[in-house]
């Protein structure tokens, strides 16, 4: 979110102003008193904040009280603003554009800069294309002063905030290098009144797979509006994603997950339109305990019908896949209440299915190809909505 | 024949003391590879008792580094099983040794790590596959990463692919057929050898009678290798793309799978490969019979 970017910006010597964060209109007024005129603005991870109704000025505390009432609350793209960002209003007069970011066609990093305007720049970028730098750095050097001086000359920064411009862009680029950024954009970058560059917004995405060696970035996870079920996934370590359907999914591999999912959309054709209800990747170890975690987070989902276990057995064993659906059916004992469908092929398949075929539970059933299976859940999950 | 990886190849593993360097390296030479050793600079001079492929217990040299792996082995594979805080400065150990391949098994490399080491790679003698990957295998030769080699044996088929359980699912599929070789290449961000590499040897590759390719949405991969499909490649070419029903701006597992801004569909993928002339299977069985089709006529 935008306070949170500003507040990695100012730990890295980006001029910011860092406004004060409210959850309440009472807050958002008191912080209005010592601001004066100041912007209310909706702090949610989505784009277009301001074109929601998001962004409001306020010129006296009241209006700021008023702003925020209806501002909290609001849904911008789904998501639901629980907080505002009072900051005080700047007499902008121009508005420039600036990122950094991962670009994964050139296996490197990408500056991308444009003095014609800030937020506009989407439209900057179809309008006038060449007024849009895109400026390549190399991963292995990254961006020195001499690199900075060369991306602020072509970006054509204007002569009075050329040295400010080559600082702001080396502190831009330690947020990048020091906190794992994929991403870390400033729109609008502003030329303020008296020639002063100053980061007005902000975005920043941080790369996951850093997180060992970040662990203040756990803090800018925003709990509150993630699903209940995410959540809960995440909490137990699991690969878990939500999606709107009837077809609980469970599987290994994210590339066998997501073929899962588009077998079962095309199985659910034939079968009343039903759709996979998440994507869930267990990984390369199946333990009762992971496959009860999956299947508990699956199952209080109120909108499946159906679970669908879709596991190719590679290192992992599907005797191990067999045992850890039968472990995790005792352990959930009644509150296993949907019909699951199963397919194991690959390593110890037919002690597997042995192992299923004996215990034959009643809720499970054992299909031999993967088509087959996903057709016989979508059939289940139409026959239970 | 095959490619990258032959029954001459000399494997060692960084990590092999590891609990997944241990495991793989038992299942390598139980696949008939030819591990030689290992790295790991705490146990150097140490060996590990593992048993080969004909059941004869071997015992495997561990080295302080890749350079002394290679100087007293003749190493020219490397397949890292090293924790994603280490990953980095082994794969700058292991370029630095001018090793051949280096396959990077580890899942979870910070991205910038990869930048890092891919610019760092240009201009040298390896040839990096991965990270978060299977690794590759030509069945009955030799194993250099975590794929089961009971899946398949050999046989006229090139497999390349972003995604490991859908390298094994297609393996699986088209077992009555076999493999040259499989490669896994991985699903992150940034990775070392990309489809168009793989697809270049296979079709260099005299054995390789046609190619399968699995993608997966994300970045433009599969585009740019629809596009090289078309000007280099003359021998067939079956496609499969999964997540198709992805929502966008959600991650779905593998770092690099995530639509963003309407771009790297699966619908889009399809429909650059079908205009470059691939036959693109709609479900991985559907795939697989693409194949046998090409195979029949062959």
């Amino acid at each position: 979110m935008e306070y949170q970017a500003k507040e990695l910006f100012a730990k890295h010597d980006v001029p910011v102003t860092l406004g004060i964060v409210a959850n309440t209109p009472d807050e958002a007024k008191v912080a209005a008193e010592q601001l004066g005129v100041v912007v209310v603005k909706a702090q949610v991870k989505a784009g277009g904040r301001g074109k929601a109704g998001g962004v409001k000025l306020a010129k006296t505390p009241d209006e700021a009280f008023e702003h925020a009432s209806n501002i909290l609350g609001m849904q911008i793209k789904g998501l639901t603003v629980n907080r505002v960002l009072i900051a005080p209003a700047a007499s902008i007069e121009e508005e420039y554009y600036f990122s950094f970011l991962l670009d994964r066609a050139n296996r490197s990093y990408l500056c991308i800069a444009s003095v014609e305007g800030g937020v506009e720049i989407e439209e900057v970028a179809k309008t006038n294309p060449d007024a849009v730098k895109q400026i390549p750095i190399d991963a292995g050097t990254g961006v020195d002063e001499a690199k900075a001086r060369e991306i602020v000359a072509e970006a054509g920064f204007p002569e009075a905030l050329v040295e400010q411009a080559v600082t702001t862009v080396l502190t831009l680029w330690k947020v990048f290098v020091e906190e794992d950024a994929t991403l870390v954009e400033v729109n609008p970058l502003a030329r303020l009144e008296g020639d002063i560059l100053e980061a007005l917004d902000g975005k920043v995405s941080l790369d996951e797979n850093a997180e060992f060696r970040h662990e203040d970035h756990a803090a800018f996870e925003d709990k509150a509006a993630a699903d209940p079920l995410e959540a809960k996934a995440k909490e137990k370590g699991l690969n878990y994603v939500k999606l709107d359907g009837e077809v609980g999914i469970i599987g290994n591999g994210a590339g066998l997950v997501m073929s899962t999912l588009d077998v079962v959309a095309y199985a659910g054709e034939k079968h009343g339109g039903v759709k996979p209800a998440n994507f869930l990747d267990i990984g390369g170890g199946a333990s009762a305990q992971v496959m009860a975690d999956g299947l508990d987070v699956i199952l209080n989902d109120a909108q499946v019908k159906s679970v669908f276990v879709n596991v190719f057995g590679g290192i992992t064993s599907c005797d191990a896949v067999a045992n850890g659906i039968v472990g995790a059916l005792d352990i959930l004992g009644d509150e296993a209440s949907k019909p699951l469908v199963v397919r194991l092929d690959g390593n110890n398949v037919e002690e597997g299915r042995r192992i299923l075929n004996e215990k034959n539970h009643p809720l499970v059933t054992l299909v031999d190809t993967m088509d087959g299976a996903a057709d016989r859940a979508a059939e289940l999950a139409n026959a239970g909505a | 024949m095959s490619i990258f990886l032959n029954k001459d190849s000399k494997v060692i593993v960084q990590g092999i003391t590891g609990g997944e360097g241990t495991k793989h390296t038992a299942l390598m030479l139980k696949a008939g590879t030819n591990v030689v050793g290992g790295v790991n600079a705490r146990k150097a001079g140490t060996t590990v008792e593992h048993t080969d492929a004909d059941g004869n217990t071997v015992e495997l040299p561990v080295f302080g580094t890749v350079a002394e792996a290679i100087e007293k082995t003749g190493a020219d594979v490397s397949v890292a099983f090293v924790p994603p805080a280490f990953t980095k400065d082994a794969v700058i150990e292991a370029i630095d040794a001018e090793i051949g391949l280096l396959v990077i098994i580890t899942e979870g490399v910070p991205v910038q790590d990869s930048a890092e080491f891919w610019a760092y790679a240009q201009g040298k003698k390896t040839r990096i596959i991965g990270p978060n990957c299977p690794g590759i295998i030509t069945p009955g030769e030799a194993l250099a990463g975590i794929t089961p080699a009971t899946i398949s044996g050999s046989g006229p088929i090139g497999l390349v692919s972003k995604s490991g359980t859908l390298t094994y699912q297609m393996m699986f599929e088209l077992r009555d057929y076999g493999f040259t070789t499989a490669i896994g290449i991985g699903g992150d961000p940034i990775i070392g050898t990309t489809h168009i590499d793989a697809l270049e040897a296979f079709e260099a590759d005299p054995d390789t009678k046609a190619i399968v390719m699995i993608g997966e949405i994300g970045g433009d991969a599969e585009e740019k290798a629809a596009a090289y499909i078309q000007a280099h490649v003359t021998k067939p070419v079956v496609g499969y793309v999964a997540g198709f029903t992805a929502p966008e701006g959600k991650t779905m597992g593998h770092a690099g799978a995530i639509v963003a801004d309407g771009a790297g569909t699966a619908q889009g993928k399809k429909e650059a490969l079908e205009a470059a002339g691939v036959k693109v299977g709609k479900t991985p069985s559907e795939t697989a019979e693409l194949m046998r089709e090409i195979l029949k006529g062959l």
